[in-house]
């Protein structure tokens, strides 16, 4: 009886959280007649923006890659004084408000920012300009690269990179040849999570980015500002990105040898 | 100051007394546009000590996005605009419960860092090449009025007539509302911007140097302010709309560098506007 009960307790929460989190998508396709969409998707705004999010957000997920590497490889040896705090930092964009990080990321990187006073000598202005979005971009991606790849590295069994330590292989290439083509499919799943991280960024990028069409406005950008002149035109910027998470998340779970369940927040699911 | 603090309530208690007798209103939601933060704040706080059991919480952000969210269904009991133009547009959609009222007015001035990096001397050196201007979106009613003072500008005598053309082509940046502008410039991130006469003031104005628009190419913002449709609270509303009308209310108008409404145009507003 009890049991009974709680099952259907059980169903009625489940229900009403996929309720919550289907009814709005629902709610996005149906506002506009697949043939307006259509003729929205050639507009210039919508193109401008979504070239500008391909770019920055790839770039975004490669720069996070290239150097989330060896800080995730860092993180999966044993312990080592100061892990618990580099982890924390590398956590903290995961819970931190992207607006907070924004604010942040301009007193640092802007041009009377701690570092971007350093930067200026050199010419360089960060603030306003599509670099920015990227950095942006990257500093609220990082996270969920280095979690997988540090979940992944640390499920590689440790008799192979002791076999290859017994055959002199030198740490580079154990870590090459070894560690990351057995964790690739982490690897792969973790940059997917941080692309479509940098693809959904908003906050951060609109305080130290700005909004400037074509340079800062990206997709995020381009449905907040539409909103409040042509709603159409924010529903089809949506649904695009919508379906290009869609299409990431389905194309994560076919990955060969993927995990069942992407790896988010660090919780590999081997 | 101790006088005024105890004598400013004990006016505003007698001048609106009638309303007091009614607190069954607990809470009035105000959608005010984000140029009134200050000024507003200011008078909540005056509506709040003469109306005891109303508390006053505002919304307060560019008249375009409070515009679109209160067509959205946001439930509220009063709206004031920037401009003409988004109380119109609520006009329109049938979000209005009377007609709207003016009760301010603005004007523009260009803002620059204290530090003024990009050594600005005169409001021709906004074309000079690679000025980092920062503005509001053109949806943003500061935004509209900031093109139209930018194209009166590029007529005027001492400016080149490609003035305007060129301005906008140093633009880095469209904000969203006029505080985020102030914010960039206040930051040194800008090395300018548009923003009203009241933005410049108060607490900010040490971290600012303005530049004047003269009259003649200036803007003049027109600030309507209107009871809303289905609004939860429409006495203490109506009450609040005619404390910003009355002299107690446009005197912290005035503070804030925005112009009484009897400065300029009547009380009433221009055809257009029903």
């Amino acid at each position: 009886m009890m049991g009974v009960a709680l099952r259907l307790a059980g169903t009625l929460a489940g229900g009403a959280l996929i309720v919550l989190l289907g009814l709005p998508l629902l709610g996005l396709m149906f506002r506009v007649e697949p043939s307006q969409l259509i003729r929205r998707l050639g507009e210039p705004a919508v193109l401008d923006a979504l070239r500008l999010s391909l770019i920055t957000s790839t770039a975004a997920a490669l720069v996070v890659v290239v150097l989330g590497l060896p800080l995730a490889y860092l993180l999966a040896q044993g312990p080592f004084r100061g892990r618990r705090l580099l982890e924390t930092l590398v956590d903290l964009p995961m819970v931190l408000p992207p607006t907070v990080a924004g604010l942040a990321l301009l007193l640092a990187f802007g041009r009377m920012g701690l570092a971007g006073r350093a930067l200026g000598f050199f010419g360089i202005s960060l603030p306003f300009t599509t670099l920015a979005v990227v950095v942006a971009q990257v500093f609220m991606s990082v996270p969920f690269f280095v979690h997988a790849a540090r979940a992944g590295f640390a499920s590689v069994d440790r008799r192979y990179r002791e076999a290859a330590a017994t055959l002199r292989a030198p740490e580079p290439v154990v870590f090459l040849r070894v560690l990351v083509p057995l964790s690739l499919p982490s690897l792969i799943a973790g940059a997917g999570m941080s692309w479509a991280r940098a693809l959904g960024e908003f906050g951060a990028t609109i305080i130290f980015a700005g909004n400037y069409p074509g340079r800062t406005q990206t997709m995020p950008l381009g449905v907040y500002v539409a909103l409040q002149q042509d709603v159409e035109v924010a529903v089809t910027l949506s649904l695009i990105l919508v379906a290009m998470s869609v299409t990431l998340l389905v194309g994560l779970r076919l990955l060969p040898g993927a995990i069942p369940g992407v790896p988010v927040a660090g919780v590999s699911g081997r | 100051m101790k006088i005024g603090a105890i004598l400013l309530p004990l006016a505003l208690r007698a001048s609106v007394a009638e309303a007091q007798a009614t607190t069954a209103e607990p809470e009035l939601t105000v959608f005010a546009a984000a140029s009134l933060s200050g000024a507003f704040q200011e008078i909540g706080g005056m509506f709040e000590r003469a109306h005891p059991g109303t508390r006053v919480s505002f919304n307060f952000a560019g008249s375009q996005q409070l515009a679109t969210q209160l067509e959205q269904g946001a439930t509220d009991d009063l709206f004031a605009s920037a401009d003409e133009r988004w109380m119109t547009y609520a006009a329109d959609k049938g979000l209005l419960a009377e007609p709207p009222r003016l009760f301010a007015h603005n004007r523009l001035v260009v803002i620059v860092p204290a530090t003024n990096p990009a050594r600005i001397g005169r409001l021709q050196d906004l074309a000079k090449r690679g000025v980092k201007l920062v503005i509001a979106a053109e949806a943003v009613p500061v935004g509209a009025y900031t093109r139209q003072a930018l194209g009166k500008l590029a007529q005027a005598p001492d400016f080149s007539t490609d003035f305007d053309r060129r301005v906008l082509a140093n633009v880095v940046s469209q904000e969203e509302n006029v505080k985020a502008v102030v914010t960039k410039v206040q930051l040194g991130e800008a090395d300018a911007g548009v923003v009203y006469v009241s933005d410049a003031t108060g607490s900010v104005a040490r971290h600012l140097r303005a530049f004047p628009i003269p009259d003649a190419q200036n803007v003049v913002a027109d600030y309507p302010i209107a009871v809303l449709n289905g609004a939860k609270a429409p006495k203490a509303a109506a009450d609040f709309a005619e404390l910003v009308l009355a002299p107690e209310g446009q005197e912290v108008l005035k503070r804030f560098g925005l112009i009484p409404a009897a400065v300029q145009a009547g009380m009433a507003l221009p055809a257009g506007i029903r």
